[in-house]
């Protein structure tokens, strides 16, 4: 019961989590390297910042001063001034664009390669548990959305609150009781800026969650194409997809909403601030206190301290919604592989012997073991056939040896060391598996068999070729070994394909081959002539052959008969025949006795 | 750059739905921003007020302030319905747009869906839309207020003063030019960045989608090498593309910071000579400020909408992907009576590349027919073209003697019960995908189906029962538990002809054997196609067709082919051999 309720999972884990932040820290070591970058983009950003501040005392000083004393030359350098603090802000900001950029994209691409190592370093039972979909976005689209709030991040998030602070310190040195005004005004508009932040932020989570789900309908409805519309399913499941992408758009709007009252909020914090401005301007003017120039500058000020918190705030949605991206990566990032990797891994000695001591195996989260108390032991070169109902374990047998999953209790053992003592990779390079699923990937036929072995000649291709009873098939392309494989391999067909991860897994020249109910889109004849040639192999590994055809087991060295998790029977073809009643049952269900063919024949139209 | 015009007007297309929400967005955009521009020129009046020590007109200043706060309340209010107005639009075209390429996606013909990587696809409907919906979101809330703000400028600067405005008309169009000049320059590169990133996302998904066997084969240290490359790549491209679009911004706000001297050296000359009051320069000033930051942003805008259009480009391409060939408009229902044939049928996937050649074939009503052949040899592709999936080159198939090109789709598939190798299960609880095929089934139904397939008995042993959910893979079943609730699907609601492809491959053979039975009833008076490996399921069939090649070679039942010693026997005698 391993993959249970996943999608139950994906919808309704969203609540606020304030510990979102702390998570997102985790993730700061991928940012190290761009510790220069980091530290220069928003210094720059800074500086320009501080070239803005001064232009509202450069105007004063030309209302204040030049006009009021009629001084044209001093107008004009005033101006002059202007200029050069534009032309230096420009060289600024231009340099902090370019190192936010580089931070950005270089950490987008450090964390991106992070997390496909992490995802690949995880155990079966993770995978298990999260769906290739939400993996998928976390790979995509959440690091894409992360880029974009760094790169905001390091060019306005520290600017904006400088720019702000630093008005109302300019304020201060203009007008002591003015620059209370700000005083008020800055932590009102605070207050407004963060609370919709506070809110917004948790429902962002949601909205991206609706759309993993949006993504999941459309993957459902690539993959299962002809099904869907053998049964004509096309519009219901046009219409379910309608239902959720409705769903997604609905919450959309509501979080739009409220994120929406920003502007409009801080627009009247900042006029109600200006009325204030004029209105104490005018008492401290009436007594000669400030002048006219002054109280612009003020204003002005005031107004910078708008366009900043506008942009802050926009800063504060788009990082509101990084974070939340973060914030699920590091989710991934933080899954644990479950299984432990010994300390001092050592290498057994031996070749191709497997040994199974009382072994049982529950998954994660299963009620039920999927396979209890199963002993044998092979030697090496033989053959193992694994018969049995379908969900009688057999494929959890085979995947306890190369240690896909850990045995909850008992030992396997792998030339005569147990599989927990190894390193996983020197483990898994005796053993050649070919999975049920016949999966290639995009790329040339010799890229793909490669995967078998990287070193490997062409020469030792077509050998496995021959051995897998595929040398035709590529034979019959017109290019041969450069054959290009199309993604998931659909250019070749299922008995196709099956053959081709045979000669991929016969190409490590194994130890152990496993073969996965692997030839079950053969026909017999190649089945038979596959088996032949694996048995004539020079060095032929240890071979275990997990079938529902008889006739593909039936002259193994030793053959388990499974049902519902528990072995029934164990032997040879002949023994078991005799004795083990789920055995013969299977025999004969396939292969008819002699008397019923001749009934057969007779009633062959009835 | 035609492209681009062209992919704009589709967007438009797009967007006109909502003509509501555009017009009350721009009136409510009309409205806050020439109050929001008129508040400047009060402040300037409320300034001048201000003459100097007992020089100040309280009696003036008070209503003056009074209407500004009264002002502003309006402002904040039409600016807040603004907002909403562009979210309804900016969601509501993205929900189009996913909608309209799901309806798509349905409709095309599997050629493409099988010659497209599903990651790639997937990419177009949720990344590229989503990121379209930014920009156009950015687009809208940005762009009118931009363009509003600078007509209802230019109307109060020319108020205050005729020369000051001039030569902010002057000057601004730099901006402009500076800011068209470097989104021409990055929007390839955007392009760039969106293809290399959708190849990105059809490596992830293959090689996280089948991570378990890259990590059987211990290819974690080669998938990563590859992964970085391509990484790499990305990192390269999107830098660039990054880096150049946001030059624009600090490089118009230069371009407005000058403006902003001009006006302030000009304001002072025209200060001293008596022309303005200085009041009027800080409204002006002011102005100044507002009048350029809208191109600042407008500009900001053309880049994020070179992005955004370069994801709707690669949208638009998949909803205009030609369809399937629609029925034709005479199209009848399909009155299935069983017999099918084939006539002088030719196909190819690939023009170059025989596959089925001149393929003859007569079913009667209620025949079991089987198709044996090595693999490879065209049996997956005669029930693509059985089911219409793909059409024939050349040739005609018929059903109930029609040219099943002549009926309609639906009809034909509804008459096909159909179990496939590739098992398929949708997202949902076990009784959804049994009723895929009767969604109004009564429980009693749906678990005597189950019975009949013999699905029930591992059913029953799941958590919740009928009402576990299972994930798109199935996940939690086996193979055969998978192929098991396919069958049941069909059992729930039998159609007239079954098409079995290897269906009972992946079942162990005691269950294939009560299966057996319950595909002889299934099948009896039922035309039906067996693609099938075991002997035991073709020994029982009326018709044995044997493929080699896309052609037929050998035709009969199992007794008459097995005397004509021919293929068939030798592929049947090899059963026994080891």
């Amino acid at each position: 019961m391993r993959r249970l309720c996943t999608a139950q999972k994906e919808e309704y884990p969203l609540y606020i989590r304030i510990e979102d932040e702390s998570k997102v820290k985790k993730l700061l070591p991928y940012l190290k390297t761009y510790r220069k970058e980091c530290i220069l983009a928003p210094l720059f950003k800074m500086l320009e910042a501080c070239f803005d501040l001064l232009v509202p005392l450069v105007v004063a000083a030309v209302i204040d001063t030049g006009i009021q004393n009629n001084d044209t030359g001093y107008i004009i350098s005033m101006c002059g001034i202007l200029v050069a603090l534009a032309l230096v802000g420009l060289l600024c900001s231009i340099t902090a664009q370019f190192f936010a950029a580089k931070a950005a994209v270089g950490f987008s691409t450090r964390l991106r390669s992070a997390l496909f190592a992490h995802i690949q370093s995880l155990s079966f039972t993770e995978m298990d548990t999260q769906g290739t979909a939400t993996l998928i976005t976390r790979m995509t689209s959440d690091i894409n959305q992360v880029q974009n709030g760094l790169n905001l991040f390091l060019r306005l998030f520290l600017r904006s609150p400088f720019v702000v602070f630093g008005a109302m310190i300019m304020a201060f040195t203009i007008d002591w009781k003015a620059a209370l005004i700000f005083v008020v005004t800055i932590p009102l508009l605070s207050l407004v800026v963060f609370g919709i932040m506070a809110w917004t932020m948790p429902r962002y989570k949601k909205v991206q969650g609706r759309l993993d789900t949006v993504l999941r309908i459309t993957r459902e409805n690539l993959t299962g194409v002809r099904v869907i519309r053998a049964f004509n399913k096309q519009e219901d499941e046009k219409q379910r997809f309608m239902d959720e992408n409705v769903h997604l758009t609905r919450l959309q709007l509501l979080v739009g909403r409220v994120s929406g009252l920003l502007n409009p909020l801080t627009f009247v914090l900042i006029n109600g601030a200006i009325i204030a401005l004029i209105y104490v301007g005018a008492l401290r003017v009436d007594i000669g206190m400030l002048r006219q120039g002054q109280v612009i500058a003020l204003v002005n000020y005031m107004s910078q301290i708008l366009v900043e918190l506008v942009k802050l705030a926009n800063l504060i949605v788009s990082v509101a919604k990084a974070l939340a991206c973060a914030g699920r990566v590091q989710n991934v990032m933080e899954l644990q592989n479950s299984m432990t990797v010994s300390a001092s891994p050592s290498e057994g000695s031996g070749f191709g012997s497997v040994a199974f001591r009382n072994v049982s195996l529950r998954y994660a989260g299963a009620g039920e073991e999927s396979l209890s108390g199963l002993t044998f032991s092979v030697r090496r070169g033989q053959t193992i056939g694994i018969i049995g109902g379908t969900g009688s374990g057999k494929t959890s047998l085979v995947s306890l040896i190369p240690r896909f999953y850990d045995a909850t209790s008992g030992t396997v053992l792998v030339d005569g060391q147990d599989v927990r003592q190894y390193d996983l990779g020197v483990l898994r390079q005796k053993i050649g598996i070919v999975p049920q699923k016949a999966v290639l990937f995009q790329g040339t036929v010799r890229e793909n068999l490669k995967w078998g072995n990287e070193e490997a000649d062409d020469a030792a291709l077509w050998a496995a070729l021959e051995t897998a009873q595929a040398a035709d098939v590529v034979r019959g392309k017109s290019k041969g070994l450069d054959e290009l494989v199309d993604q998931g391999g659909r250019n070749f067909s299922g008995g196709q394909r099956q053959r081709l991860t045979i000669a991929r897994a016969l190409v490590r020249r194994p130890e152990i081959l496993i073969l996965d109910d692997s030839a079950s889109a053969l026909d017999f004849a190649t089945d038979a002539a596959l088996r032949k040639a694996i048995r004539t192999l020079p060095d032929a590994p240890t071979t275990f052959i997990v079938s529902q055809r008889a006739s593909s087991i039936q002259y193994a060295d030793l053959i388990i008969v499974l049902d519902e998790g528990r072995p029934v029977g164990m032997g040879r073809h002949d023994e078991l025949l005799k004795e083990c009643p789920v055995y013969s049952e299977i025999y004969w269900s396939q292969f008819k006795k002699p008397e019923e063919m001749q009934s057969a024949k007779t009633g062959g139209d009835a | 750059m035609n492209a681009r015009k062209d992919t704009l007007k589709k967007v438009m297309r797009y967007i006109k739905r909502y003509r509501f929400f555009i017009l009350l967005s721009l009136l409510c955009a009309v409205i806050s921003v020439v109050l929001s521009l008129y508040i400047p020129i009060l402040t300037g009046e409320a300034i001048d007020l201000l003459i100097g020590p007992g020089e100040v007109g309280y009696a003036a200043l008070w209503p003056i302030l009074l209407q500004i706060g009264i002002l502003m309340g309006i402002t904040a209010f039409a600016q807040w319905v603004m907002n909403l107005c562009n979210n309804r639009i900016t969601y509501s075209v993205s929900r189009d747009m996913r909608q309209d390429a799901i309806s798509r996606i349905e409709i095309l013909p599997l050629s493409y869906l099988d010659s497209h990587g599903t990651g790639e696809i997937v990419s177009r409907v949720i990344a590229d839309v989503d990121q379209f919906a930014d920009g156009l979101l950015m687009g809208f809330t940005q762009f009118f207020t931009g363009v509003i703000t600078i007509l209802g400028t230019l109307f109060f600067m020319f108020r205050v003063d005729a020369v000051i405005s001039i030569v902010v008309i002057c000057l601004t169009p730099l901006s402009l030019f500076v800011a068209a000049f470097i989104a021409k320059r990055t929007y390839s590169r955007f392009r760039e960045q969106s293809e290399i990133r959708g190849k990105q996302t059809a490596f992830i998904d293959e090689m996280i989608g089948n991570q378990k066997v890259v990590q059987a084969f211990g290819r974690e240290p080669h998938t990563q090498e590859q992964f970085d490359k391509i990484n790499g790549e990305l990192q390269r491209c999107s830098l660039k593309a990054i880096f150049y679009s946001s030059i624009t911004n600090p490089a118009t706000r230069f371009v407005n910071n000058v403006v902003y001297a001009a006006v302030c050296g000009i304001g002072a000359f025209s200060a001293l000579r008596g022309g303005i009051s200085v009041g009027q320069i800080s409204a002006l000033l002011s102005y100044a400020n507002q009048y350029t930051k809208p191109f600042n942003e407008i500009s900001g805008v053309v880049t994020e909408l070179q992005n955004a259009l370069a994801c709707a480009a690669r949208v638009f391409e998949l909803i205009e992907e030609t369809p399937e060939i629609a029925d034709p408009a005479d199209a009848e229902d399909l009155k299935p009576d069983g017999s099918v044939s084939l006539q002088k049928v030719c196909f190819r996937y690939q023009k170059n590349r025989p596959l089925i050649e001149n393929l003859n074939l007569t079913v009667q009503p209620g025949q079991r027919v089987a198709i044996v052949g090595p693999t490879g040899c065209g049996k997956t592709t005669v029930i693509n073209l059985l089911m219409r999936f793909y059409d024939v080159d050349q040739g005609a198939i018929f059903a109930a003697g029609k040219d099943i090109r002549s009926v309609t789709r639906n009809s034909l598939r509804r008459s096909y019960g159909m179990v496939l190798q590739e098992t398929w299960l949708k997202a949902g609880t076990i009784r959804e995908n049994i009723a895929m095929s009767k969604p109004d089934a009564t429980d009693e139904e749906i678990v005597a189906a189950a019975k009949a397939s013999h699905a029930h008995h591992f059913i029953k042993l799941l958590p919740h029962g009928y009402d576990t959910v299972i994930t798109e893979d199935g996940g939690v079943l086996s193979q055969g538990q998978k192929q098991l609730l396919c069958i049941a699907r069909v059992m729930l609601n039998l159609p007239p002809m079954l098409i079995l492809d290897e269906a009972t491959s992946s079942i162990d053979t005691r269950t294939e054997m009560k299966i057996q039975e319950a595909f002889a009833a299934m099948m009896k008076g039922r035309t039906s196609f067996i693609v099938a490996h075991r002997l035991s399921t073709i020994r029982e069939a009326d018709v044995i067709i044997v493929m080699k090649d896309g052609r037929i070679i050998e035709q009969g039942n199992h007794e008459s082919l097995l005397q004509k010693n021919g293929f068939y026997a030798s592929l049947y005698n090899s059963q026994f051999s080891v």
